[in-house]
């Protein structure tokens, strides 16, 4: 038995081993424990927040008032929407159907791009009514150190969201492309898949920091 | 010494080209996705960090030879040790067996042509090169003062330049998170066909429990690094208390990482000594299945020790009690492995050669330093031991004692297998007996001068502790002329050393089953492996006594 695979390789740039669906398997383990370390990432987050939710329980509800809960909404059927066309786009090239699929990615990258958007919009609202955290905060009508606190966690939360949003729309824009091109099709969308994974997980981790900083 | 071993010589075998043949331009290096390749170059980076630390140590230890001033300011001497702990920690220890031993043979020891994502194992080497630049370049403006825990609020008030290494350091953790996923997806995906998980070769099966801590533990880290970073910067003070934040949970969620971090450091070394045992002694595992369990069982354990750390920090006694006990759950598990690899030597056909003896080395420090790992797991005594030099002493018997001997044995070990050529064996055994007596000499005194209440990070002592501190001076001394000694003998042989053949060490370990060093791509064919990695009891199974 030779190593060499004897169809050309699903994987591209990837000839150095076994089967086709040992290569894919390899790809989705290697995701979902990249995954892992994601979720792990915003865990301290989490736990920070818990804890000096505790420790300052009445500041904390009351600076969520400052939260534009509109612009938060909004944008979770922003970001719940689109994921849910990244999903139909991996489900459309496995049928084959490229311009269906080149389609909702492109929807899901706008969508990305209309959060990234909003977000923009809230931020500037924050720094011009002062609600900064540390040594920038202006606020006069809270207790400085629990709510300078919250809204440290709340600039750190939705800023490193972000920044897995921004990457996000990169992929997406980068996958929508070789879509276009019809570089993937029912045998080979592994990228897809694995683009799809991440930008669930974006999706998924808005789904957790939405609620704690703008609902409860 | 061994004999030549019974296999075919070189000439007999495969045209030898080799992978550090086969392209020879700097830039093919530069460009590899051949995981030996990246595995070497690895190691030459981590072995230029044990200089660049250990140069530090010697520092600290001169300084210290004196109760007074001796060659250093206090301010110096905490930027010294700071760089020393940081550079020994986070540049050398964490990486050290599995990114370049790892690298190098966890593939050829499941039979695969490379790592599951070669290009990502590049990336990882250079994330690594980056975040060892910031470390060093910090140095170079001047350095840190904080120790290698960052604690806060010191951390993010002084105005030495933490910035920088607080970022070195998450960009090289994302480097061994990297790694680690690598290495799981390979393990999970790419064995041989006859490499079954009860097949598989226990230094694969330790860096895969390493590899599950990595992953599990480090993005915590990453992200309280990046807090505290942001709270230089802008003075949030989520861990400063004055401005109504918690140093504590600073302290959880740094030693959430940094206690499973110790085992990152240490279990490589316990799938190295499990290897060598038995390729050393001639004999199967004694209960592989132990060892493999056990592996698993330190890395699960690992994860609910950390409050070990703040014993006298101020946390709840109910914490304190559940933390003493779970920690010394740690020890059954460590205690396991040493009675499976004493098991395994105990009437082995046993040759003292250089790998072996920094095994029996390892053990001695192993059992040691998890004896006092115990002691100062126990809440009442570790109020009398914290931040003493006895702690100094236990992490180091562990840390350095353990994991460093781990290292050099394995460099020994498969120093053939890497570049195809033998050192001189006598003067290995030789300079490997001063290194142990080094190491001994070094921090023996260290534990008694803890026991008599001085305190670490301290430049200057009373007069009562300075015959001690010489002692460990003189051993320290000792040491550095041993690494300078295995330095300059590896070196001449890989131009000099005997030509090694395709398994000088006669040994079962599928590593041994392709050339020296391998070809480009690990095998000519697919190999076979019927029998497991550690079996020496079938019968024409060539012997070396
Ligand atoms: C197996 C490998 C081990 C390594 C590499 C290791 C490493 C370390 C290190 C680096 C420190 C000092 C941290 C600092 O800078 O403050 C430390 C402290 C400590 N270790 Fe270990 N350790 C190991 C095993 C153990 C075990 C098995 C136990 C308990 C059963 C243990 C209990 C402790 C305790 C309680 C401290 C805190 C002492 C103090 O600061 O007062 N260690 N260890
Ligand atoms: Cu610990």
């Amino acid at each position: 038995m030779s190593l060499e695979p004897a169809s050309p390789p699903v994987v591209p740039q990837a000839s150095h081993f076994g089967s086709d669906a040992a290569r894919e398997q390899a790809a989705h383990v290697g995701m979902w424990v990249f995954l892992a370390t994601e979720v792990l990432l915003f865990a301290a987050l989490f736990t920070a927040y818990a804890v000096y939710r505790v420790d300052y329980p009445e500041t904390f509800r009351a600076a969520r008032e400052h939260m534009k809960v509109g612009i938060g909404t909004a944008n979770t059927y922003l970001l719940v929407t689109s994921s849910i066309c990244v999903a139909f786009a991996v489900w459309s090239v496995r049928q084959e159907r490229t311009g269906l699929a080149t389609f909702l990615l492109l929807c899901a990258v706008v969508l990305g791009l209309g959060f990234l958007t909003l977000k923009g919009v809230e931020y500037a609202a924050h720094v011009r009514e002062g609600a900064l955290p540390g040594r920038w905060y202006a606020l006069e009508e809270f207790p400085r150190p629990g709510a300078s606190l919250y809204f440290t966690l709340y600039f750190v939360m939705t800023g490193v969201h972000a920044l897995h949003v921004l990457v996000g729309v990169g992929v997406l824009s980068v996958l929508t492309v070789q879509t276009a091109w019809g570089k993937y099709s029912g045998r080979y969308h592994t990228p897809l898949e694995l683009g799809g994974m991440y930008w669930h997980l974006v999706d998924v981790i808005w789904l957790f920091v939405w609620p704690l900083l703008y609902l409860v | 010494m061994f004999p030549p071993a019974n296999d075919p010589p070189r000439a007999h075998s495969h045209p030898a080209v080799s992978y550090l043949d086969s392209e020879r331009t700097v830039w093919s290096w530069l460009t590899t996705h051949d995981h030996k390749r990246i595995g070497v170059m690895f190691l030459g980076l981590l072995v230029f960090m044990l200089f660049l630390g250990g140069v530090f140590a010697l520092a600290l230890r001169v300084e210290l030879l004196t109760p007074g001033r001796t060659i250093m300011s206090h301010e110096a001497y905490n930027r010294a040790f700071t760089l020393h702990g940081v550079i020994m920690v986070w540049l050398f220890l964490i990486p050290s067996i599995p990114s370049s031993f790892g690298n190098f043979l966890l593939p050829l020891m499941v039979g695969a042509k490379d790592v599951a994502f070669p290009r990502l194992n590049l990336l990882s080497l250079y994330l690594f090169v980056l975040g060892a630049v910031m470390v060093v370049w910090a140095l170079v403006q001047g350095g840190a003062d904080t120790g290698w825990t960052f604690y806060t609020p010191f951390s993010t008030s002084t105005p030495s330049e933490v910035l920088p290494v607080l970022l070195g350091v998450f960009v090289v953790g994302f480097s061994t998170i990297l790694t680690g996923l690598n290495f799981i997806a390979t393990v999970h995906t790419m064995r041989a066909p006859d490499v079954t998980w009860m097949k598989m070769p226990l230094f694969v099966w330790g860096i895969y429990g390493t590899s599950i801590i990595q992953v599990l533990a480090t993005p915590v880290l990453g992200m309280v690094l990046l807090l505290v970073a942001f709270e230089r910067v802008a003075g949030v003070g989520l861990f400063d208390p004055a401005r109504g934040g918690d140093p504590l949970l600073y302290q959880h969620l740094f030693w959430f990482y940094s206690h499973p971090a110790v085992y990152i450091m240490v279990l490589p070394g316990m799938g190295v000594v499990s290897e060598l045992v038995c390729a050393c002694s001639r004999k199967n595992a004694l209960s592989y299945r132990m060892i493999v369990w056990s592996t698993l069982g330190i890395a699960f354990v690992g994860f609910f020790t950390w409050g070990h750390h703040m014993f006298v920090s101020g946390q709840s006694t109910f914490g304190v009690g559940v933390f003493s006990v779970l920690s010394m759950l740690v020890a059954i598990f460590t205690a396991i492995k040493v009675f499976a690899w004493v098991g395994t030597l105990y009437r082995g056909s046993i040759a003292i050669t250089a790998p072996l003896a920094y095994v029996l080395g390892f053990i001695f420090f192993i059992v040691f330093g998890g004896l006092t790992g115990v002691a100062v797991a126990v809440a009442s005594l570790d109020q009398h031991w914290h931040d003493t030099y006895f702690v100094v002493a236990h992490f180091h018997f562990i840390m350095v004692g353990a994991s460093l001997m781990a290292f050099l044995a394995a460099l020994h070990y498969w120093f053939p297998k890497m570049f195809g050529r033998r050192y001189p064996e006598g003067l290995g055994v030789g300079v490997a007996m001063l290194i142990v007596f080094g190491f001994i000499a070094t921090f023996v005194p260290q534990f008694l001068l803890g026991n008599m209440g001085m305190p670490r990070r301290y430049a200057e002592y009373p007069e009562r502790f300075q015959s001690l501190h010489v002692a460990s001076t003189a051993g320290a001394s000792l040491l550095g002329f041993g690494f300078l000694a295995i330095l300059i003998y590896l070196v001449w042989s890989l131009r000099h050393g005997a030509v090694a053949s395709a398994n000088p060490w006669a040994s079962r370990g599928y590593e041994w089953m392709t050339q020296s060093p391998p070809p480009p791509h690990n095998f000519h064919e697919v190999p076979r492996h019927p029998d497991g990695p550690h079996q020496y009891d079938v019968p024409g199974v060539p012997h070396v006594s």
